[in-house]
């Protein structure tokens, strides 16, 4: 064990440092880490100065539009680590350069990668995620969604469900059913749909937070063209998973939690309740404390996770609760700010008295949402009992719909 | 940067235990807990000659000079096997007592005797951090007076590290005049903590002379705690472990019962509160030894997130096994009962994290 990091790497440190302090005013504010990507000028052109000093896209090859660099999983630490201390934008991240982007690097054709890598990871092609389906949630592959073959394109009928930012996106990367005989998991393909095609209808899906963060997609009689299918015909539940992979680390990024617990720490010294600091009442402070170590564990858990990435171990078990752990933390951390606030805490979108834009109560339900979505908490732990300790499966039952 | 454990790192903890499974099953922990005083010197004897008492020891006093790390792994396995040994009193919070603030003529004194694993300390500090009653030792005339509770292997110490002040450790034998042991029965069988009081006692040294302890007992505290907490984590996986087996094993309904997700997924929760949790601890006993600054607020968080944790993993262990983890016969009681004294020992939860938050400046706020 040794958490110095060299003098090469503290070199680099000082340069991201430099870079925070000089372009910092030019920054979009870091509204939710950058999960959706607006095509705000200013978001793209901080993206674009990103990718240009290897902030973004870092180890993406230049030949598909990225910075090029060697993959050092310590300088992307860095990066994150001084972003997060200086509350700055990490630029446009989400489903496209977070999810489909890895998916595509892996299993994509060269013309693929060479057409959509560079236009993603700089803002130009938004995209969401076409997975749930209103009868496939957390049995994701029961889908129905047909993709039937027609000449040089597929015709897509379907109806998609939680579909984040559809409506702000160019393209969907999406899980069909392309053969219908085949065995429940063989017959799904991986397709990429252009949301302007026609006879496709994104309507919003309002939220508990009022906002419509998802969205209900409507597919009839939609042609895409075959090129569009990444690896083979079958393939998609394999390729979707390495998808969902990516989802779940996002999810459960300990640098968010890290962020939001500076930012509790603030609220709690600066708010004051019959004359004093809340941080002052011994029961906060002792719930405070309580959640700081468990952010603690998180960050000192990504660092153990990357160790094992640096020596080519698989970390086994310990990488598969993130996504569980991390989205819970979430939550609880909203939950103590919003009773730090007491009555206050209460107060959204804009209502006078208002602290901290009401943010407290919106990741609050958020948090809720992400504890569902990208698998459920459930599915987490069948994952971990299954996948990580060997436990045996649900046994299928003796009759039913089971394809 | 790494966060990982070194090859050697590992081959300790293979080594003890291998020791453990092959010298001290749990039919002989057993036997070892029912006596007075908990402690075997043959299987002490033992792990002495595996470097395990000389862990913490410079090299020049016949130890290896590892670190605080290196014994919170070690604890881990101790733990893992219910080990009945006085390790953390006589081989981390005495040495570390003694290297902080002894006097070169005390180190060398000592030092090689708790390597060789000829001289275990006990070490009673309780009513420096958590005064209970009527307890307190204080010194009057160069003698010392009053009673110090739970103090730390009292079953084995021959010696013990008395804090009578902030800055005043008191070293007096076992053997001393005035001095009274009396050893307390706790839930967990494998360690003995007790009470002395103390009528006039006349220690035999001051480490690092009359009030010349400055941080040692503090440092002492530390060390103690960040081993306990991965005392605690060896207890853990080691009931996590037996529950995944049990649970792939016992049948119920015609099917194991590790295959209802009931079952399952008290497992998952188990290890996806423990995985953090390690790393955690690790960062703590690392920050003991590399990172001064930290490392006081780390251990207080670190050994109160372990305790929660801990409490609710041998809990819900002894749920996955249904009646036979209720019983005295299985072992998996031996674990549960470890975290409970643990949880407790050198401050319980509520009482570090306050230390976290007062060492942050979070109550003058």
């Amino acid at each position: 064990m040794d958490l110095s990091y060299g003098e090469e790497h503290e070199h680099f440190r000082q340069e991201v440092r430099d870079f925070l302090e000089k372009h910092r005013e030019v920054a979009p504010p870091p509204w939710m880490g950058g999960i959706v990507a607006f095509k705000d000028e200013k978001v793209l052109s901080w993206q674009k100065l990103l990718v240009e000093h290897g902030y973004a896209a870092r180890t993406i090859p230049r030949e598909y539009g990225g910075f090029g660099a060697e993959p050092d999983p310590l300088k992307t630490v860095m990066i994150d680590e001084e972003f997060t201390r200086a509350n700055v934008s990490r630029g446009i991240g989400g489903q496209g350069p977070d999810m489909l982007v890895p998916t595509l690097l892996e299993h994509g054709s060269e013309e693929q990668k060479r057409k959509w890598v560079a236009p993603t990871i700089r803002g130009g092609v938004v995209w969401c995620q076409g997975y749930s389906e209103p009868e496939a949630g957390s049995d994701l592959a029961s889908l129905q969604t047909s993709a039937v073959e027609d000449g040089d394109e597929f015709v897509v009928n379907g109806h998609k469900i939680w579909t984040t930012t559809a409506q702000l996106s160019d393209m969907m990367f999406t899980l069909v059913r392309t053969d219908p005989k085949a065995k429940k998991h063989a017959g799904i393909s991986y397709l990429l749909i252009p949301m302007d095609a026609p006879g496709i209808e994104v309507r919003p899906l309002y939220t508990m937070t009022e906002g419509a963060e998802f969205n209900e997609v409507f597919l009839t009689d939609v042609r895409v063209p075959k090129s569009n299918l990444v690896g083979r015909l079958g393939e998609g539940w394999k390729i979707g998973n390495t998808t969902l992979k990516h989802e779940r680390n996002m999810l459960g990024s300990a640098s968010q939690s890290t962020a939001s617990l500076q930012r509790l720490i603030e609220l709690m010294r600066q708010e004051k309740v019959n004359g004093s600091p809340v941080i002052a009442d011994p029961v906060f402070r002792d719930r405070l404390t309580k959640l700081q170590a468990r952010v603690l564990a998180m960050q000192y858990h990504s660092l153990r996770l990357l160790t094992h990435t640096l020596r080519g171990e698989w970390p086994g078990v310990a990488v598969m609760i993130v996504k569980l752990i991390g989205c819970q933390l979430n939550h609880d951390l909203a939950r103590l700010a919003i009773d730090a606030l007491g009555e206050l805490g209460t107060l959204y979108k804009g209502s006078k008295h208002e602290r901290d834009g009401g943010r407290w109560q919106f990741q609050y339900m958020l948090s809720l949402g992400l504890i569902i979505g990208g698998g459920t908490a459930q599915i987490q732990k069948n994952i971990i009992a299954e996948r990580g300790l060997g436990l045996p499966r649900e046994p299928k039952p003796a009759s039913g719909g089971e394809r | 940067m790494d966060f990982g454990l070194s090859d050697e790192q590992k081959l300790l903890q293979d080594t003890i235990r291998r020791y453990l499974e092959e010298k001290v099953p749990t039919t002989r922990v057993r036997e070892i807990m029912q006596t007075e005083t908990a402690h075997d010197p043959q299987v002490w004897q033992g792990l002495a000659e595996l470097g395990i008492t000389g862990l913490l020891i410079p090299e020049e006093h016949g130890g290896s000079g590892l670190g605080v790390l290196d014994a919170a792994l070690a604890a881990e396995i101790l733990a893992w096997g219910a080990a009945p040994v006085p390790f953390l009193g006589a081989t981390v919070m005495a040495p570390s007592a003694l290297l902080q603030a002894g006097t070169p003529s005390q180190q060398s004194e000592w030092l090689p005797r708790i390597a060789t694993g000829e001289t275990c300390f006990g070490c009673a500090a309780t009513e420096t951090f958590g005064l209970r009653g009527e307890a307190g030792v204080r010194v009057e005339g160069g003698r010392l007076y009053g009673q110090s509770l739970f103090a730390i292997d009292a079953g084995a110490a021959d010696l013990f590290l008395v804090a009578a002040g902030p800055t005043d450790l008191a070293l007096v034998p076992r053997s001393a005049s005035g001095l009274a042991v009396e050893l307390l029965r706790t839930v967990d069988r494998t360690r003995r903590v007790g009470e002395l009081a103390f009528d006039g006692v006349e220690p035999a040294e001051w480490v690092g002379g009359p009030g010349g302890a400055g941080a040692a007992v503090e440092r002492m505290l530390d060390a103690g705690r960040a081993v306990l907490a991965s005392d605690t984590l060896g207890s853990c996986d080691r009931a996590i472990q037996m529950s995944v087996e049990y649970a792939m094993q016992r049948r119920q309904f015609g099917r194991v019962i590790g295959s209802f997700q009931a079952v399952k997924h008290m497992c998952s929760e188990m290890v996806a509160e423990i995985e953090p949790a390690r790393s955690l601890a690790w960062y703590a006993a690392y920050a003991m030894d590399a990172l001064p600054d930290e490392a006081a607020t780390a251990v207080a968080l670190a050994k109160s997130h372990l305790s929660d944790v801990g409490t609710d993993v041998v809990r819900t262990a002894t749920e996955v096994h249904g009646g036979i983890g209720f019983t005295e016969e299985f072992d998996l009681q031996l674990w549960f009962k470890r975290v409970e004294l643990n949880r407790q020992l050198l401050g319980g939860p509520e009482l570090l994290r306050e230390r976290a938050a007062r060492l942050q400046g979070w109550e003058a706020a």
